[in-house]
């Protein structure tokens, strides 16, 4: 095998200095799940979706730096039932009905959970009381479906150079908050053009009146798996951002 | 020919939307008179579950205390319960009033809201009693399988039943599995 060369499920992947595994995945066309990883923003390993095994060892690839000869072992039973377990953590540990949700259909954690077939629960529902804000004239911020990914957080901070989110408290006390005199989205420097106001995986964070452009059904992942729409999107992103 | 499988439906907490999917199945519904005969079900008026069932179809979430009976006469026959659309499996749209607590809900409906007039929160013996919160079932009895979807379509139901029915665990291909 050739210099900076891995491989993942057996196939040799070309990385280049500095990479991580995520990042030599996503410029090869593989898909390792992810919900808070995005080639502009700098990896932080929050949601355990991209848990790989390296030389047998159970490590998250966004973070985890790329080294010649690492056998990964990526779409196997044993790691993609530890992502649907963690998806249905998720689910109940927020307020996520579907139906009456907009970003159904577009919405990153529903697809993943379609694609590790996802058909029930599990787990006890918690159904936390989590507040809504309205306030913004363009932005509507549900946290009911919050999966504290910290995807706005880090646009925020990174790409719009401005401190708009946060997460405060901890383990099932985690809420978002915003960086506001009143706490609202209306009296904080959010814009609908921002990274952060665009980034959300989910539909804690929505853009006001576009509500059903798209019906459901025809959304983008009804018919496509994440794995398809992910690998086309992603790698053109990856190589304008790293080369 | 092998004896019909025997199925009984209900809606708990629901909207008989999953119901009405279920008939979008259309002119199959003559195939599927091949494979079963229908026992307890809003579809035939049976009122209640002969003592043995193949497959229960669960449509709705627990909100109430006739839910509780209805659904545990269900497991009791059934020898396969299945869960049957987003209220079944996570209380769904009616499960908004968990988070509202039950008395304020009550006084909003029948005492203090728009256009109310003789205000009275209703109660009779002949009326259920509301739970306190609106519970998927998988938190009341063991279910078997999970259809989800909000409703599942018609070509989801008749993969299920037919998968049943031909004695395989039920499968859905990608584009049949939605929860909206
Ligand atoms: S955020 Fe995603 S998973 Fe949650 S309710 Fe909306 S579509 Fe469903
Ligand atoms: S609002 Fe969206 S982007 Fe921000 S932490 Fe929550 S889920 Fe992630």
């Amino acid at each position: 095998m050739s210099e900076n060369t891995l491989t993942i499920d057996g196939k040799p992947v070309h990385f280049k200095d500095g990479d991580t595994i995520m990042e030599a995945a996503i410029r090869a066309g593989i898909y390792i799940p992810h919900l808070c990883h995005d080639p502009e923003l700098k990896p932080q390993g929050n949601c355990k979706m991209c848990e790989v095994k390296v030389n047998g060892r159970n490590c998250s690839a966004c973070t985890f730096p790329a080294a010649e000869g690492q056998k990964v072992l990526n779409n196997i039973k044993e790691l993609n039932e530890n992502r649907r377990i963690i998806v249905q953590m998720l689910f109940v540990e927020g307020n996520h009905l579907c139906p009456g949700c907009e970003k159904s259909g577009n919405c990153k954690l529903q697809a993943i959970a379609y694609s590790v077939g996802m058909m029930e629960y599990r787990f006890p529902l918690i159904y936390p009381k989590r507040e809504m804000d309205t306030s913004h004239p363009d932005i509507l911020l549900d946290r009911n479906r919050c999966i504290f990914c910290e995807m706005c957080v880090r646009a925020g901070r990174e790409v719009d150079g401005k401190e708009v989110f946060a997460i405060s408290g901890r383990g099932i006390g985690n809420h978002l908050i915003v960086n506001s005199p009143s706490g609202l989205l209306k009296d904080s420097l959010l814009e609908v053009t921002d990274k952060a106001a665009n980034v959300c995986p989910v539909g804690a964070i929505i853009i006001k009146r576009h509500g059903f452009e798209v019906p459901i059904g025809q959304r983008i992942y009804d018919k496509k798996q994440i794995a398809e729409v992910s690998v086309a999107t992603e790698k053109v992103l990856e190589e304008k951002v790293h080369g | 020919m092998a004896e019909k499988l025997k199925i009984a439906t209900t809606s708990l907490g629901g909207c008989f939307g999953c119901h009405m999917s279920f008939l979008d199945i259309d002119e199959r519904i003559i195939d599927l008179f091949d494979l079963v005969e229908f026992d307890r079900s809003p579809l035939t008026d049976i009122k209640h579950c002969s003592e043995y069932v193949d497959i229960g179809l669960i449509e709705g979430g627990v909100c109430n205390s006739e839910n509780v009976h209805t659904l545990r006469e269900f497991r009791k026959s059934c020898k396969v319960l299945i869960a049957v659309g987003a209220c079944a499996i996570n209380g769904g749209l009616p499960a908004l009033r968990n988070f509202i607590p039950l008395e304020e809900c009550l006084a909003e409906s029948y005492l203090t809201g728009e256009g109310i007039d003789n205000p009275q929160i209703p109660s009779d013996i002949e009326l259920p009693l509301l739970l306190d919160k609106v519970h998927p079932i998988h938190e009341l009895v063991k279910v078997d399988y999970f259809l989800p979807g909000c409703p599942p379509s018609g070509n989801a139901f008749w993969r299920f039943i037919t998968d049943l029915a031909a004695g395989k665990t039920p499968t859905l291909p990608y584009d049949l599995v939605h929860y909206d």
